[in-house]
């Protein structure tokens, strides 16, 4: 079985975003990228998955500017077998990743497509559901355990309530969460090796997919700051505090 | 303008965060609410849901596929009864999350989620890179699918209304997936996105017995529900359900206590528009006293066991 795994460069985890001064969008100038922390996470479950014998190949595909391509390497590193970069100097909306991830899945015939519930930048949450839906096929989402069985892959998501588990009949999306598992850091033979892989280059053309935003951005701001209030003394003074705010019996 | 608005539900009681997604769907018209169940259960749901003000007509679709709200069923449900509506709306819960988008592809649409405030029929706010920063949207869609942050919307008045309930059916079990069983953390403590009070522990807890020994205490003299920062969830001394933060539950009590908590920004994300927050870490540069009104810096060992003998 192949699994596809999608991945989006991102403005790295650590990084503090700052909003430009004109309100136009996130200053992302000389600012550390990487992979969607959700993705890698994505990564290393197609490795496991592989690693159990329940699949044979990884492909990764990415699509984003010229640069996603070291998003791609860095996938390549960890494991995946090889690369497909679609792109796109513009941003692409979800719905435009779902379309073009679907064309891709059609080309492919993946039996498991794994991606990250959502990017930190944008924090839609959207691109695997919406691929599941283009596709007909099952959304495993939030997951936080994978197990492939015969035709099926039973997922456990993590929902409001704790713990969910349903089983999917293959091919099925699986968007991951963050107890998924830990990935793995590439060794430095893998880095080394993983610039020889295949990584081919389209674009949305290529796949016939029309990516017009269907979103304006008018304007963006920082939120609200809060002002940091006053350090205490003693929990007798933080008691008498607490039932000045009169929320507690 | 017409709206539908996904009402999930439990034991037969619309959830607290549907009551907020009706306020916003007020906000842009005459509202539908759509109850997808199976049983009883459902058909009480759809005549509690006739009695929240502001919803003018209730839709009952009642399948035993609809029985675990699987988004492979429901969502092509929601898809068909779009047609006569100009937005549909779910709460950002995880029912609404994972429905939300494959109704919006089904509908060629761009979703918007998060929705924090409306701005007009087409423009609205909604939170990017783990709320450092807010974006206005317009949407170009002629039909728009949105979900609803339920912190930023005042809950409907679950009483009131007299709307009709009427009976709509759909395709049920789509064949593609099916549930296989669920581990929910029974609590007798309210519910955490809708709680007055919140008290979340962090990494500096320790352990699982010491999270629940120091923390649990203070939350039953509260009232409160209990969460967690993702390194203690992380850690194994909290359930999954626990998390607060960007990619966890957002909450914005009258009061948030974090208590071992340095403050990350994603864990910030999901609490800071809480009315008061008191933080309590024996680090005074952690980044939790930025956005804390009342900081306490000290052992938590010592200092959280006096805090709950003496409220």
């Amino acid at each position: 079985m192949k699994i596809l795994v999608p991945v989006k460069r991102v403005i790295d985890y650590n990084v503090k975003p700052r909003v430009k001064m004109d309100g136009t969008g996130v200053d992302l100038t000389n600012v550390k990228m990487s992979m969607n922390p959700f993705d890698e996470i994505a990564v290393e479950e197609a490795i496991r998955l592989r690693e159990k014998g329940a699949a044979s190949e990884i492909v990764v595909v990415s699509v984003g500017p010229q640069k996603a391509q070291d998003t791609l390497r860095t996938a390549l590193a960890m494991g995946a077998d090889r690369a497909i970069l679609i792109l796109s100097e513009q941003e692409v909306e979800p719905l435009g990743v779902a379309k073009l991830l679907k064309a891709v899945m059609d080309e492919e015939q993946p039996g498991i497509v794994l991606l990250g519930k959502q990017a930190i930048d944008d924090d839609s949450n959207q691109t695997g559901q919406m691929l599941a839906a283009l596709s007909g096929r099952p959304q495993g989402t939030f997951a936080s355990k994978v197990e492939v069985k015969g035709d099926k892959v039973e997922v456990t998501r993590e929902v409001d309530g704790g713990l969910e588990t349903v089983s999917l009949t293959l091919p099925a999306i699986v968007t991951t969460d963050l107890r998924l598992n830990e990935p793995r850091y590439a060794s430095l033979p893998n880095i080394m090796k993983a610039k020889t892989k295949p990584m081919a280059t389209k674009s949305p053309a290529d796949y016939g997919v029309d990516i017009a935003p269907r979103l304006t951005i008018l304007k963006v701001e920082e939120p609200a700051k809060r002002q940091a209030g006053v350090k205490l003394g003693s929990v007798d003074e933080l008691v008498a505090k607490i039932k000045d705010l009169g929320v507690v019996a | 303008m017409s709206v539908l608005v996904l009402v999930e539900h439990e034991s037969g009681v619309p959830r607290d965060a549907s009551l907020s997604t009706v306020t916003a769907a007020t906000k842009l018209g005459e509202v539908h609410a759509l109850i997808a169940g199976s049983g009883a259960e459902a058909k009480q749901a759809a005549d509690a849901t006739a009695k929240i003000a502001g919803v003018a007509k209730v839709l009952l679709a009642d399948n035993a596929g609809y029985a675990h709200m699987l988004a492979e069923n429901v969502a092509p449900l929601v898809a068909g009864l779009a047609g006569g509506y100009d937005a549909v709306l779910f709460s950002a819960t995880s029912v609404g999350k994972n429905v939300a988008p494959r109704v919006a592809a089904m509908l060629d649409v761009m979703q918007i989620s998060d929705v924090l405030s409306i701005e007009s029929a087409d423009t609205f706010t909604r939170p990017i890179y783990a709320g450092n920063a807010i974006a206005t949207v317009k949407s170009s869609d002629a039909k728009k699918v949105l979900t609803v942050r339920g912190t930023a919307f005042a809950k409907a008045a679950a009483t009131g209304g007299s709307a009709s309930v009427e009976s709509v059916s759909g395709a049920g079990d789509a064949g593609l997936s099916s549930f296989v069983g669920a581990e929910t953390s029974k609590s007798e403590r309210p519910e955490l996105t809708s709680a007055k009070v919140v008290v979340s522990g962090g990494r500096a807890l320790g352990s699982s017995e010491d999270f629940h020994r120091v923390i649990d205490p203070l939350a039953d003299k509260l009232g409160a529900a209990v969460g967690a920062s993702r390194a203690a969830v992380d850690a194994g001394y909290a359930p999954n359900d626990y998390q607060v933060g960007q990619t966890g539950k957002i909450v914005a009590p009258e009061l948030y206590v974090a208590i071992g908590i340095s403050g990350a920004i994603q864990h910030l994300a999901g609490m800071k528009d809480s009315k008061t927050i008191v933080a309590i870490n024996k680090d005074e540069d952690a980044p939790i006293f930025q956005v804390a009104d009342l900081g306490l810096v000290g052992d938590l060992f010592q200092v959280v066991p006096e805090l709950t003998a003496k409220l």
